[in-house]
């Protein structure tokens, strides 16, 4: 045999293992359906940012894994469930699409896990905070990938109640996740020796928060803990910032809290806010660079949603690449043996209950004077080790962990 | 006491009380400029969130690119978003003239939406800060409750703004023919009244009256695109109780509106959201013109 007959055989012996990678990928392409909130409250911290994250995933694999196409699918959930559960059904059903991704909106994540259930399809959730949805509401092949409302209080919550602030408030959003975040601060507050005295459950959204800062101011408590989030939070913080609840010596915990929401409260307003984050641009080289480029493309840095969007359309396609295949259960155990590692996550584990763990940070707002541009908002004042920020998979809640 | 017994000390009672008197004011403007437009033009003016907004947004821009401050946007705004509601008259609402309702709230419906999405494509949805006009920060301690002076401010303005409406409706000569054109238009053009101007400018007031509600809404609440969608459905709750188109009637019931959802939000916060439309619901029952509707 000489030299070219070896090379003939080796290219078709190739050529026909790739041909039988790519036939495990079903209907020959990956589709990705990302749901999120294109038009309402949540927008600016998801919306078309979270699709232009995905979209900059699918472009470091040159738009093909495992020898087939990716496409990406979007649609405006309008934070309803109904819609959302629609949309991801049709996809599933008719559409092709391998697995959903985004899904802010803890009611909106909670309906596409039914979809996702009964379809056996993974559902990469960036947006949605609940901590339950890896908790009593988990599902095998739900994966919650930014943040939770855990972390969160584990990171403002606990800070909080370290510099003196041991009695709490809440306001909160009367809904899943409003409940979910005030359960998840109230057992780090009391874990940490203080004491809720009470709490306002307000309307989702609510325009007017004076009378619900009234009601914190009268209850005496030293922190007044914001359990909401988007305009709810921004509202509340400039009625407390307007009736001189800070100048008379409460505090203001913004529990989740955006870098698009600093802006709109002003600089000057919000300086000194502390608030837990999955991701902020100015970390590392890495994170700059990131942000720079989904900059050039928005016009806008991105959120820790967005950028967790990214990581986890990135680990999903890895493990697509790894396997050759897009079958479910071959890619969740292809996702959960390799390490997270990205600009977002480092060394991020993702556990049997849904939940991927990876460091959190504890930021706060800078003054306008150490602000050197429109972007320059925050400074990182402590990183909180992963399994401090989630705590470990035996409390989790989740029956198939 | 009865209010010790239920757990709120009277303090907070009142506090709540002036509280949803401000919110009132707001509930007040709004559906005064709505009762003028339906009593007028006989439509439902479902893009008056978003000229609310618009207001709003006005006034930012007023300020960031032409250096006007609150007080010139005070003016200034209302009368560039007015201009821009008798443009809506002339080219669009009057061509629906003489045709079912249905269709002027659905092409206002329409609009809100366009005027709304083009503002979250432009402006993003976490909305833009302003802060309250330097004079009006700050507050005063009135012992049940900490009282800023902006929001002081708003009341007496609002309060000012809805009793003029109601003198140039009800006492001056130009009210006189409003108030004539919406019961015999015919007639009024037959005297030589030009009608189809005074339907411009009428809309074109309850416009310009969304607007300065904006005006005073900008240093509360966040700038948003979504400010006004959300307060809308509320606004035509209180006109649906007041009475479609009456003028005092929008102006008594958006104050004691105000003041209802106040005590529940102290009572049952759950609630704040619903009980205006409980209470509309139990109006139409009971009188379905409206407390102030005229049954006819």
């Amino acid at each position: 045999m000489n030299l070219k007959k070896i090379l003939i055989a080796g290219v078709s012996v190739a050529s026909l293992m790739c041909g039988a990678a790519s036939a495990e990928i079903s209907d020959g392409v990956v589709k990705i359906g990302l749901l999120t909130d294109m038009s309402g409250t949540y927008s600016d911290v998801a919306g078309e940012g979270a699709a232009v994250a995905a979209q900059m995933a699918i472009e470091e694999f040159g738009g093909t894994v495992a020898g087939a196409p990716i496409e990406i699918v979007t649609a405006d959930h309008q934070n309803k469930a109904d819609i959302a559960a629609n949309k991801a059904r049709e996809w599933g059903d008719t559409d092709q699409v391998d697995a959903f991704a985004e899904l802010v909106t803890t009611s909106v994540a909670l309906a596409v896990f039914e979809v996702a259930k009964q379809q056996n399809k993974i559902a990469l959730v960036s947006g949605s905070a609940s901590s339950p949805l890896t908790g009593d509401a988990c599902i095998p092949t739900g994966l919650h990938w930014t943040y939770n409302t855990r972390a969160l209080a584990v990171g403002t919550g606990s800070a909080v109640v370290q510099e003196g602030g041991d009695s709490w408030y809440f306001l909160t959003a009367d809904y899943a996740f409003g409940e979910a975040l005030e359960r998840d601060v109230s057992a780090v507050v009391e874990a940490a020796g203080g004491t809720v005295v009470g709490s306002a459950k307000h309307p989702f959204p609510a325009s007017d928060f004076s009378s619900f800062i009234l009601q914190a101011q009268a209850s005496g408590a030293k922190v007044i803990g914001l359990a909401n989030a988007g305009a709810d939070t921004v509202n509340a913080i400039k009625a407390a910032n307007e009736f001189g609840v800070v100048a008379a010596g409460q505090k203001i915990a913004g529990l989740l809290v955006f870098m698009p929401n600093v802006k709109s409260i002003g600089q000057d307003v919000a300086q000194g806010l502390q608030m837990t984050v999955s991701f902020y641009w100015d970390m590392d080289d890495e994170t700059r660079a990131w942000s720079q480029k989904f900059f050039e493309k928005t016009g806008k840095m991105p959120t820790g949603i967005q950028a967790g969007t990214y990581s986890s359309v990135l680990h999903y396609l890895k493990a697509i690449e790894a396997t050759g295949s897009d079958d479910t259960d071959t890619v969740l155990a292809k996702m959960r043996e390799m390490p997270v590692e990205d600009m977002f996550a480092k060394g991020g584990v993702l556990r049997t209950d849904g939940r991927m763990v990876h460091d959190m940070y504890l930021a706060e707002v800078k003054k306008p004077s150490e602000s050197d541009g429109e972007w320059d908002l925050l400074k990182i004042v402590r990183t909180i080790p992963g399994e401090e920020a989630y705590g470990p998979l035996s409390e989790s809640t989740c029956p198939t962990k | 006491m009865l209010t010790d017994l239920l757990g709120f000390p009277p303090q907070v009672l009142f506090g709540q009380l002036l509280l949803g008197l401000i919110n009132g004011a707001f509930y007040a403007v709004l559906s005064l400029g709505l009762a003028v437009i339906f009593g007028l033009l006989n439509i439902v003016n479902f893009a008056h969130g978003a000229l609310y907004m618009l207001g709003a947004f006005a006034t930012v821009g007023l300020t960031t690119y032409f250096g006007i401050g609150y007080w010139g946007a005070l003016i200034l705004a209302p009368l560039i978003v007015g201009a821009v509601g008798m443009l809506i008259e002339r080219f669009l609402l009057r061509r629906l003239s003489g045709v079912d309702h249905l269709y002027g709230l659905l092409l206002t419906f329409g609009m809100a939406l366009v005027i709304e999405g083009t503002f979250v494509k432009l402006f993003g949805s976490s909305g833009l800060p302003y802060a309250p006009p330097p004079q009006l920060t700050g507050g005063v301690n009135l012992g049940f409750m900490f009282l800023p002076w902006y929001r002081g401010w708003v009341v007496a303005a609002a309060i000012v703004m809805c009793l003029l409406t109601w003198y140039i409706f009800e006492k001056t000569k130009i009210g006189a023919y409003l108030r004539a054109g919406t019961e015999n238009p015919q007639l009024l053009q037959a005297f030589g009244v030009n009608v189809p101007l005074l339907t411009t400018l009428a809309y074109g007031y309850g416009v310009a009256l969304a607007a300065f509600a904006g005006v005073l809404a900008a240093p509360i609440t966040q700038v948003s695109p979504l400010m006004g969608s959300n307060l809308i459905i509320v606004v035509f709750a209180v006109v649906v109780i007041g009475g479609m188109g009456s003028i005092m009637g929008s102006i008594v019931t958006g104050l004691s509106m105000g003041v209802i959802e106040g005590l529940t939000k102290v009572f049952w916060p759950e609630a704040s959201a619903t009980v205006i439309f409980a209470v509309m619901a139990i109006v139409l029952v009971l009188r379905p013109a409206g407390l102030f509707g005229n049954a006819t």
